[in-house]
C-alpha cells in the first residue's frame, strides 16, 4: 500500500490545530465562567469569533496592544480567572516579552499564553510575522511550560490541561490542517514526549508541524532503505522529557531533531545540552531554520527550502545513518 | 485615624525609610520620601486589607507600579503588622526576600514589580475581574511620573477607560523629577491632566503631602460613574529632609552618618511641632 494514500486519508480526518484549540476552549468555557480569553484584535485569526458571540462575558479585547494584553491577563489570572491570552506568536513573545518575564513567570500569575500562527505559518508575510525565537526566548525564563502540539489530539489535551494549570504555560501552533498522527491515543502528559512510531535504527525528535513530515520520511526510509526509525513528538520543550531522551539515546544510534524554529536555542539545542552533559555521543543533528535572513515564500516553500520536509528529513536521516556506519 | 495621628505616622515612616536605607546602604530615598504620605493614607485610612488574612478575595488591591520605591511600601507594611519589622534588617541582604523591589514572597505585596510601565495593566486586569464577579473592592495603583514615558501605560489608560473601570484608582506620585533630571527636560509630560482627561479618565489634582486631601479624595468613591479615577498627587522628591528636597542626588542616595543624624534631627523637630 502506498504511503501517500494512507496519509491523505489521515489528513482528511484532521483539522487545523487552531480550530481544535477554539472548539475545545468553547466547550470548557460553557461549563466554567472563570475561563476568560484576552485578545489583541486577534479573535478572527485565533478562530474565536464564535467564542466571542457565545460567551461575550468571557472575552476581553484590548486592541492591538500586546504588552497590555499580557499585563491585563496577568491581573485577571491573579484574580483567579483561568486566563488565555491569545495573539500571533511573533508579537506575543517579542513585543510583550518583558510582561511575560515579569508579570507572568516571575510573578507566578498562571496565564496561558497562546501563540497563534507560529513559526513561519504566515509565510510570505515575512520575518515581522514569523516566530522563530519563541522557544529560545522563553526557555530562558524560569517558571513556564512551553508546548508545541503536533496534531489535533495533542492540541485538545494541552488546552484541557492548561485550563487547570497553576503554572504559566506558553503554547504555540500553526494554521495548517494537521493529520492525526496516531490512532491509539490513550494518555497525554505535559513534559512527557509522545512516541509516534518505534524503530531501532535512528530517532527523530520533533515538535509542532514538523512531526508530520518527519513521520512521512520514516515511512519512506522503511520502504526504501529498510531503516526503522523512532519518531517522538516532543510537544513539551520545557520541561524536557530527559528520561525519554536518555532511553532513546542509550542504543547509541543517531538522533535527529526537527523544529519550526531557528536552530539556536530551541528543541534541538535543549536535547543537545542534555545529551552532551550526560555523556551521550550519538551522531546528532539539529534541523530548523538556520541563522540567516529567512527565505521568502509560503510556509511549505520555506519548509522545503530548509529541508523541513519529507524529502529533506529523509536525506538528513540517511546522512546521519552513514555517519553512524562510518564511525563504526 | 485622626489628622494628628496620620501626621505623626508620616514622620515615623519617613524615619523608618531612612533607617533602613542607611542600614542597607541602598534604596530609592527621594522617591520613597515623596510617596510615603500617599502610602500612609492608603494603608491607615483607605485600604480594606487585613494583615492576618491578606489573601481574602474581598480585599482592596494596592499595586505599586513604581516598584523601586519599595522602602516606602516595606516600612508601611511592617508598621501595619504584615510582617515583623526585624525582617527589614535583611533589606537587600543575601538570600533576603526583602529585595530592592516588591515581591509576592512578602505578606502584603500584591504583585511583583520593578520594571516600569507594568503595574497599570495588571491593575486593569484585576479591575475587569472585579467587575465580572460583581465585587466591590477597589484597585489602587501608584505610578511614577518618569514611568509615564513607557508606552505600555498608555495602552493601559486606553483599556481602563474602554472598560469603564471606575473601581480603578491610579495615583501619580508627581514629584516632577527622575534619575537624569526634571521630567520636563527628560521627556515632557505636560499636561498630564489634559492627556488623561482626553483618554477618558476622571482626574483630580491634589497636594500629595496633604494627608486630609489624600484621605478625602481616595475615600470619596468613584469620581465619575463609568470612568477610571486618576489622582495627580503633587509631591516633592526627598520631602521631609531639607537637604534632600528637590535634589536629584538623592534619587538613590544613601546618607552618610552625619547626614543621617541631620535628617533625624529635622524629622524629630517636625514631630515635636505636630
Amino acid at each position: 500500500m502506498g504511503v501517500d494514500k494512507i496519509d491523505l486519508k489521515k489528513i482528511k480526518n484532521g483539522k487545523a490545530n487552531q480550530i481544535v484549540f477554539s472548539e475545545t476552549l468553547e466547550k470548557l468555557a460553557s461549563k466554567d465562567r472563570d475561563i476568560i480569553v484576552v485578545t489583541s484584535d486577534s479573535r478572527g485569526s485565533g478562530k474565536l469569533v464564535s467564542f466571542g458571540e457565545n460567551y461575550p462575558q468571557q472575552i476581553v479585547e484590548v486592541g492591538i496592544a500586546e504588552q497590555n494584553l499580557v499585563g491585563v491577563a496577568a491581573g485577571l489570572a491573579s484574580a483567579g480567572k483561568k486566563t488565555f491570552a491569545i495573539s500571533p506568536a511573533c508579537f506575543l513573545t517579542a513585543r510583550a516579552l518583558e510582561q511575560i518575564k515579569n508579570d507572568v513567570c516571575y510573578s507566578d500569575n498562571p496565564v496561558i499564553l497562546v501563540g497563534i500562527s507560529a513559526g513561519v505559518s504566515y509565510g510570505a508575510l515575512g520575518t515581522t510575522h514569523h516566530s522563530l525565537h519563541d522557544f529560545a526566548a522563553l526557555r530562558a525564563f524560569n517558571n513556564i511550560i512551553i508546548v508545541a502540539p503536533a496534531d489535533n489530539f495533542e492540541t485538545e489535551q494541552v488546552v484541557r490541561l492548561a485550563a487547570t494549570s497553576k503554572k504559566p504555560i506558553y503554547m504555540r501552533y500553526g494554521k495548517k490542517q494537521m493529520p492525526l498522527l496516531n490512532e491509539n491515543n490513550t494518555s497525554f502528559e505535559l513534559g512527557k514526549g509522545r512516541v509516534i512510531s518505534e524503530g531501532q535504527d535512528l530517532t527523530i525528535i520533533a515538535n509542532g508541524e514538523t512531526v508530520y513530515p518527519a513521520y512521512l520520511a520514516t515511512k519512506k526510509l522503511e520502504i526504501e532503505k529498510g531503516l526503522k526509525v523512532t519518531v517522538v513528538s516532543m510537544h513539551t520543550i520545557k520541561p524536557l522529557d530527559t528520561a525519554l531522551i536518555k532511553k532513546l539515546a542509550s542504543n547509541g544510534k543517531p538522533i535527529l531533531t526537527v523544529e519550526e524554529h531557528m536552530v539556536n536555542g530551541g528543541l534541538g539545542e535543549a536535547c543537545a545540552s542534555y545529551l552532551m552533559q550526560n555523556g551521550f555521543t550519538n551522531p546528532f543533528k539539529i534541523m530548523g531554520i538556520p541563522d540567516e535572513y529567512t527565505v521568502t515564500g509560503s510556509q511549505i516553500e520555506i519548509f522545503n527550502h530548509y529541508g523541513l520536509s519529507e524529502e529533506g528529513i529523509y536525506n538528513a536521516c540517511i546522512a546521519l545513518n552513514d555517519r553512524q556506519n562510518n564511525t563504526n | 485615624m485622626t489628622e494628628k495621628a496620620l501626621k505623626l505616622k508620616s514622620v515615623f515612616l519617613r524615619k523608618q525609610i531612612l533607617k533602613y536605607i542607611y542600614s542597607a546602604k541602598a534604596g530609592h530615598t527621594g522617591g520613597s520620601l515623596s510617596c510615603i504620605d500617599i502610602l500612609n493614607v492608603l494603608y491607615n485610612s483607605v485600604l480594606n486589607v487585613d494583615p492576618n488574612d491578606f489573601k481574602n478575595s474581598t480585599r482592596d488591591r494596592y499595586i505599586q507600579s513604581k516598584g523601586h520605591c519599595v522602602e516606602a511600601l516595606f516600612v508601611t507594611l511592617a508598621d501595619r503588622g504584615f510582617f515583623p519589622e526585624s525582617a527589614l534588617e535583611t533589606l537587600c541582604r543575601y538570600q533576603s526576600h526583602y529585595i530592592g523591589h516588591p515581591t509576592r514572597k512578602i505578606n502584603g505585596v500584591e504583585q511583583n514589580t520593578g520594571a516600569l510601565g507594568h503595574g497599570l495593566s495588571i491593575s486593569v486586569g484585576e479591575a475587569i475581574a472585579a467587575k465580572l464577579d460583581q465585587k466591590s473592592h477597589r484597585i489602587f495603583t501608584l505610578l511614577g511620573d518618569g514611568e509615564l514615558a513607557e508606552g505600555s501605560n498608555w495602552e493601559a489608560f486606553l483599556s481602563a477607560s474602554h472598560y469603564k473601570l471606575d473601581n480603578l484608582y491610579a495615583i501619580l506620585d508627581y514629584n516632577k523629577q527622575q534619575i537624569t533630571g526634571n521630567n520636563s527636560e527628560v521627556m515632557n509630560m505636560n499636561s498630564i491632566k489634559d492627556k488623561l482627561e482626553s483618554f477618558g479618565w476622571a482626574v483630580r489634582e491634589i497636594d500629595g503631602h496633604n494627608l486630609i486631601q489624600l484621605e478625602t479624595n481616595l475615600n470619596s468613591g468613584s469620581f465619575r460613574k463609568g470612568k477610571p479615577n486618576f489622582v495627580i498627587a503633587h509631591t516633592i522628591k526627598g520631602k521631609g529632609v531639607s537637604y534632600m528636597e528637590g535634589n536629584l542626588k538623592w534619587h538613590h542616595g544613601v546618607p552618610s552618618p552625619d547626614q543621617y543624624a541631620l535628617a533625624l534631627n529635622e524629622l524629630n523637630e517636625a514631630e515635636a511641632l505636630i
